[in-house]
């Protein structure tokens, strides 16, 4: 077999091959993305962090479906200054650490990434796109290119880390919110953030299974919206995009990086496939690229366009 | 399978002790001793109990009153319903023919019960605080009983308890369930005698399925690696009997 380059430059960040463990998965402890990236992932994201340490909702926080996934988790987490020691000499990963950062205003992202500052992350991702949690995200209109253009504008102004803007697929307008992260400074963008909220009834009990009743969907489902959304920011952009949303094997990965993706997120795909699929991933796309006679991944970004 | 409660009916509820009642269910699943469901109130929460209880289609799991949700489970009626999903996690690994004694500090003795069960000939210590928590006291005749304040059997700690009988027991085998202190003095003291150990663990759970990451222990996750740990893998667990992680995930020292 010739052999095949999988290794990618992401905003000068070298990864040996395209895979990230997605925010939310498994990014709870030092020791989780220690696993992780001995797994394969080519890099990891820990679990988002507020100024406050949070419990997030009640359970069942996370159920699955014929078609993916639906979680209401509500961004628990420990809080700027305890996820600090957590993550503390991250040169022990394998892989590059990105940290996510959440906030319920501006100033609440900028003292978190200032306070994860002493530890060796390699980027900063900001989602401002969670549908299921009440003052962040979409709940707290940050989905918009006005408030996307501040928040990342006052993050850029405080770290020279790539910064990643985390987008929904629910919005229309996805290209106007990814030009104006852009135009304030991001590096990259990640598309997408989970889909809905949707909900799912128990008709015996009858009621929302997840406490907060409605939780966003990832998985399959996800997976050909976020195919689009990668495309159309692909033509819109000139930031690379890390494409995120149901991607379990390595034909989903080509799949989104033919899209336009540089790089592709995995989340929902660990529950698919264990904590190995990024190996898997990593194994059936140079497999399939070398049976289609690509010798390194680059050359499959964007494809699809021509 | 889907990650999803399925309704069943209360067909049975016994008082263990004050504290403590077994809920039974018709409901037949296959399991191995150790493992636990996810047990939802509709509109309150939702928390892992292991498998207490195994006969034909009956199952059952008890539960100690100590919470907002383990209340409210209390106040269950029999006929009412509740939401299980399951069964999750690695359970106890039973080896035939070997000398074997499962050791329960309070609640955790409902986690080794269908060990006890499924083996021919095992010995069991249970440990309480004091003589009315002791449970499964008609279940399992010749338990070897010890109270904090003596009020039942030997007194003192299921810890010192296992430290007499291995003067006069060779086993081989250690089967434990209680608070994480008391497990890693167990574990140390089987380490010293050279005996096998099992664990089983406890820590805030959400999905259950392995992909949250509330679970960690060392990078294992408790729910699907887990809950039950053997010799091995304990070893290589730095966080077993040193810290726990909150429910907001911060990290911190074990209190018991």
């Amino acid at each position: 077999m010739p052999h095949i380059d999988l290794s990618i430059n992401l905003c000068s960040i070298p990864l040996a091959n395209p895979t990230i463990l997605a925010s939310g998965i498994l990014g709870t402890t030092k020791a989780f993305l220690k696993r992780v990236a001995g797994n394969g992932a080519g890099a990891v994201t820990i679990k988002s962090i507020s100024t406050e340490p949070r419990e997030g909702h009640k359970n069942p926080t996370v159920i699955t479906f014929e078609a993916g996934m639906l979680n209401a988790v509500g961004y628990s987490n420990p809080g700027v200054d305890a996820a600090a020691r957590e993550f503390s000499n991250l040169q022990d990963i394998n892989a590059p650490v990105i940290a996510s950062v959440i906030g319920t205003q501006k100033e609440d992202f900028v003292r978190v990434v200032e306070g994860l500052s002493g530890s060796q992350f390699s980027a900063i991702e900001i989602p401002l796109s969670c549908p299921h949690t009440p003052g962040f995200g979409l709940l707290a209109g940050q989905g918009t290119p006005e408030a996307t253009f501040a928040i990342t504008s006052e993050v850029r102004k405080i770290t020279r880390l790539p910064i990643f803007v985390k987008l929904s697929p629910n919005i229309p307008e996805i290209c106007t919110i990814a030009k104006a992260a852009e135009d304030a400074g991001a590096d990259a963008i990640t598309a997408v953030n989970s889909m809905g909220p949707g909900m799912i009834i128990n008709i015996e009990a009858q009621r929302p299974v997840l406490s907060f009743k409605v939780g966003g969907i990832t998985g399959d489902a996800l997976r050909p919206i976020a195919v689009r959304c990668v495309y159309d920011l692909y033509k819109a952009i000139k930031i690379p995009i890390i494409g995120v949303g149901g991607i379990s094997t390595g034909r989903h990965a080509i799949e989104m990086m033919m899209a336009g993706a540089s790089a592709v997120g995995i989340g929902t795909g660990v529950y698919y496939r264990g904590i190995d699929v990024f190996k898997k991933i990593c194994d059936e796309m140079t497999q399939w690229m070398a049976e289609n006679d690509f010798d390194h991944v680059d050359k499959i970004i964007g494809i699809a366009h021509a | 399978m889907l990650e999803q409660p399925t309704m069943v009916k209360i067909y049975a509820i016994a008082e263990e002790s004050p504290g403590v009642k077994t809920f039974f269910f018709k409901w037949n699943l296959l399991f191995d001793p150790g493992q636990f469901v996810m047990v939802w109130i509709p509109a309150l929460d939702e928390k892992p109990f292991t498998i207490s209880y195994m006969q034909k289609d009956i199952m059952g799991i008890s539960v100690l009153k100590r919470g907002a949700f383990t209340n409210a489970l209390h106040a269950k009626k029999t006929g009412d319903i509740i939401g299980i999903r399951g069964p999750y996690g690695k359970g106890f690994r039973l080896h035939t023919n070997s000398n074997a004694c499962v050791v329960g500090g309070g609640i955790g003795m409902a986690s080794l019960a269908t060990v006890v069960d499924r083996s021919s000939d095992v010995i069991v210590i249970q440990g309480a605080r004091t003589a009315s928590e002791i449970i499964y006291q008609k279940r399992f005749q010749g338990m070897k009983l010890c109270t904090e304040d003596g009020t039942a059997g030997f007194k003192g700690t299921s810890v010192d308890l296992l430290r007499e009988l291995l003067k006069t027991h060779n086993l081989n085998k250690v089967y434990t369930c209680g608070p994480e202190k008391m497990l890693y003095k167990v574990f140390e003291l089987c380490k010293n005698h050279g005996i096998d150990c099992e664990v089983s663990l406890d820590r805030y759970m959400k999905c259950g399925f392995g992909i949250c990451g509330q679970c960690d222990c060392s990078g294992q996750r408790v729910c699907v690696d887990g809950p039950v740990f053997t010799t091995l893998e304990l070893n290589t667990l730095e966080d077993f009997g040193k810290t726990t992680i909150l429910k907001t995930g911060e990290r911190v020292k074990l209190r018991i």
